[in-house]
């Protein structure tokens, strides 16, 4: 890339380089500042839809994921104004669907768990449950599905979509009651397999898709995000 | 809510015989289009009552998708289901003003004519009775759809003739007018629905020449006509008051090899149906606005998104289509012009507030769920299918033919600083004389109350739920972008009525309307509602005020489009303007008890499974 579409911006004092046609994320993740997402995920489109990526531009509360970096702009990323909004934002995830760390698989490897530690959601969360009780889909031989965990981040309907070209999962339903649905009366009834990308672990950022017969082969102390914040492999860039 | 009722896995009646070829034939009328889609699911809706698995599984087939895709339009739109409906369903108008004005009593004789309840489909498969927030009828309060007809002023009295009429086999044409099929497309309107036009202003209810902006328009190049436009002040008509010149040199600037101008006619605002009025009254007019758009942007092709609450418009506006085009007025060269071409159609909505949102706008007219685009790129450069798109309301368009015809500076001259020209505004609820009036811009609420019979005032709702609710004290304000700016609606509330109950009416709209496509506005909105209910219930702590205000910020703040930042207005603006009436309903907490705790309610769930009741807190309890 020529030096001619290259320009800066600051992210909380840092100066970034970035090329012409970059996101602020994008930008921010190759100079190794992370600003902490859910529904991005690398290798996908993205989708501006959780919007934990908030930050600060220019005094604009923008998805830092879909906002394009603009010559000499001012993000504010990791102030406490923005943390907490970040952290209302998890916690609202939480709430909306059935997240018992102590018992799920992905806890662990889990980002939406993962993130909490980052924003220190320590205290007592303040928001009702809503306590879905969608049934479990676990008709495919290999793979399950538990949409009570789902914080419709949509990273399986793009990777299915786009990198398996299959189209196994979509969005359907409206407002609350939206929900990510099965291209068929259930998985088994679908052409979703192990392999796909969609399945793949670290797709699904939280334990809704479970891969069968893999449960706990990495014991609980040595998964993800036991060996540090999440973001540290992004942040561990900078000043390389 | 309604959608629990059609969430059941089982249909309440048996499911339609479907012929594959018949299903494809109906995909075949629309090219096969997936950019279609919402027409061909209107299509087998209105074929088969329902949207059915096995259809959506054709529809697939045939436009190339995903059943899993086709679902997520069907499963998106309020007036699509995926089981089947009544062959005659009635949609009852369920907004904060229907039910000020009796659409309880109403409901309760539909539901004992036809015995069924509200959310439930009789099991001949004759009557489906359901609730749908504001049609757009507020000044005729409360009023209902059935099928495509909208019945208007119901009354217990004639809600029972409807449903006796109805189970005597009467089509619901007929009971508007038994002689429906001979009226005129205008008639047929008229005869569903008042006008109520109280005030005609300079631009637009006073008398209007034919096309003579669209004459105009074809002196001046282009630029001229955008120069025009810019200088009259124009602002966007639909609440957001973007200015109307800018955002056609925009997309008139974009390097593109088509454009698009399209008119918003998804007016859903709660309060708001100035709209409804032009489109029945000054149909031509808005067409001409949009002809002369499209000749000052470079758009060939344009689209009228209209709610599908006005689907008993469409055969009027059809036919100003058919016939503009008879008379040279649309299609290819425009008034014997070489190149001037513009083609306009019809896209129905299917139910959703939010494709009142331009980019939600654009996803339903390209066959998608109506979920907001993202921004950047904006529809001006980058917006159906990807190319240049002018999005403006009909009033817009409207005033935008007048100010070609009448000159710009006649425009910028009314009105005040910043708000320039006149404005509809939509008047309903505790008043004399609700309906739609032409001032200009700037004038005091409190001389407007007094125009429109609503001196007892005790609150006004300006501008919708997501606009500003104010209270006597700030009745000195005045109707412009610059203090009070709405889309048009005023609902006037009286001394005897329930601020909290309106607030949690307009919650549960947003909650209802919220695409659930970004986070806060999803899950947010959900949690103030169940906040408001706690006040309501007087289980709130002083504390909850505080956690209203922290709630609603983030909303506002981190929320994907205009619906998200505006849905906790109704809060808001009441906790500013009426802060004791919150105060007042606030417990503190005794000492070691949460007030709020409510132990009979925490208890239930266990009485049920346990199924006996509690020896501690049933007081009555005995074995």
């Amino acid at each position: 890339m020529s030096k001619e579409t290259e320009f800066t911006f600051v992210i909380d004092g840092v100066e970034i380089t970035a090329r012409q046609g970059q996101t602020i994320m994008e930008a921010a993740d190759e100079a190794g500042v992370y600003i902490p997402r859910l529904c991005d995920h690398e290798g996908l489109r993205h989708q501006g839809s959780c919007r934990v990526c908030t930050v600060k531009a220019d005094g604009r509360s923008v998805a830092a994921c879909t906002q394009p970096a603009a010559i000499g702009q001012v993000v504010e990323s990791e102030t406490p104004h923005i943390t907490k909004l970040r952290r209302d934002l998890v916690e609202m995830l939480f709430h909306e669907g059935n997240h018992l760390c102590p018992i799920c698989e992905a806890s662990g490897n889990c980002e939406l768990q993962a993130m909490a530690y980052r924003l220190d959601m320590t205290a007592t969360t303040k928001f009702p449950y809503l306590e879905p009780s969608r049934a479990v889909d676990a008709t495919h031989a290999d793979i399950a599905l538990d949409t009570n965990r789902c914080i419709s981040c949509g990273r399986c309907i793009r990777a299915s979509q786009d990198v398996d070209h299959k189209g196994v999962f979509g969005y359907v339903g409206r407002g609350i009651h939206r929900r990510v649905a099965v291209n068929g009366h259930d998985l088994a009834h679908t052409n979703a397999a192990v392999s796909d990308d969609a399945i793949s672990a670290g797709t699904c950022p939280v334990g809704c898709i479970i891969r069968k017969g893999v449960g706990f082969s990495t014991p609980i102390g040595e998964r993800e995000f036991d060996k540090g914040l999440i973001g540290h492999e992004i942040e561990g860039k900078r000043g390389e | 809510m309604s959608e629990e009722a059609e969430d059941v896995d089982f249909p309440a009646c048996e499911l339609p015989q479907v012929s594959h070829a018949d299903v494809a034939a109906i995909c075949e009328m629309f090219g096969n289009d997936r950019h279609r889609m919402l027409d061909i699911l209107r299509a087998l809706q209105d074929k088969y009552r329902c949207v059915s698995p096995h259809i959506m599984t054709i529809v697939a087939q045939q436009t190339g998708l995903t059943r899993v895709a086709v679902e997520g339009v069907a499963t998106f739109y309020s007036f699509l289901s995926l089981s089947p409906k009544g062959r005659v369903t009635i949609r009852l108008c369920d907004d904060i003003v229907d039910r000020f004005c009796g659409l309880a009593e109403v409901t309760a004789v539909f539901e004992a004519e036809l015995g069924i309840k509200v959310g439930q489909t009789s099991h001949d498969g004759a009557y489906s009775l359901e609730y749908t927030p504001c049609i757009g009828m507020c000044d005729q309060a409360p009023a209902a759809m059935i099928n495509d007809v909208v019945l208007t002023k119901l009354t217990v009295e004639r809600a029972r003739e409807i449903a006796r009429a109805l189970k005597a086999g009467k089509t619901p044409e007929t009971i508007v007018s038994e002689r429906f099929a001979d009226l005129s497309a205008h008639e047929q309107a008229n005869h569903m629905v008042d006008n109520n036009i109280r005030h005609a202003g300079a631009s637009l209810l006073g008398p209007v020449p034919d096309n003579a902006g669209l004459n105009k328009a074809l002196d001046l190049s282009p630029a001229q006509i955008i120069e025009t436009i810019e200088a009259s002040g124009l602002r966007g008509c639909g609440g957001a008051g973007f200015t109307t010149g800018k955002k056609w040199k925009f997309a008139a600037s974009e390097p593109a090899e088509k454009r698009f101008v399209f008119c918003n006619a998804d007016e859903g605002e709660p309060g708001t149906f100035k709209d409804r009025v032009l489109l029945t009254e000054r149909p031509h007019l808005l067409v001409e606005g949009m002809t002369i758009a499209a000749r000052a942007v470079g758009a060939k092709e344009g689209i009228i998104y209209l709610r599908g609450e006005y689907v008993y418009l469409r055969p009027l506006l059809e036919q100003v289509l058919s016939e503009r085009r008879e008379n040279g007025l649309l299609g290819p060269s425009i008034m014997g012009v070489d190149g001037f071409d513009f083609h306009l159609r019809i896209q129905m909505g299917a139910g959703a507030y939010i494709c009142g949102e331009e980019g939600a706008l654009i996803s339903s007219c390209e066959g998608l769920p109506g979920e907001p685009k993202t921004r950047p790129p904006f529809p001006v450069n980058r917006g159906y299918l990807g190319f240049p798109t002018v999005v403006n309301n009909v009033e817009t368009f409207c005033h935008a033919a007048r100010i070609l015809d009448k000159g710009a500076k006649w425009f910028f001259d009314m009105g005040s600083d910043g708000s320039h020209g006149t404005k509809l505004f939509s008047v309903s609820g505790d008043c004399l004389n609700p309906g739609v009036y032409e001032l200009p811009y700037g004038l005091e609420l409190r001389e407007f109350l007094e125009m429109v019979g609503g001196k007892n005032a005790a609150a006004v709702q300006v501008g919708g739920p997501s606009g500003t609710m104010i209270g006597r004290d700030s009745f000195n304000r005045k109707l412009s972008f610059d203090d009070l700016a709405t889309g048009g609606a005023i609902i006037v509330f009286g001394p005897e009525r329930n601020i909290l109950e309106i607030v949690d009416y307009y919650m549960s709209f947003f909650v209802h309307e919220s695409c659930g496509y970004c986070t806060p506005c999803r899950v947010g909105n959900v949690f103030l509602q169940k906040a408001i209910a706690k006040f309501r219930k007087g289980l709130a702590n002083p504390q909850d005020i505080d956690y209203l205000k922290d709630l609603s910020a983030t909303i506002m703040e981190t929320s994907r489009c205009g619906l998200g930042m505006t849905s906790p207005r109704p809060i808001l603006t009441t906790l500013e303007n009426f802060p004791l009436i919150y105060s007042a309903l606030a417990k503190p907490s005794k000492d070691r008890v949460r007030s709020t705790f409510d132990i009979q309610s925490a208890i239930d769930d266990a009485r049920k499974l346990a199924q006996r009741r509690s020896y501690i807190y049933d007081k009555d309890f005995s074995q």
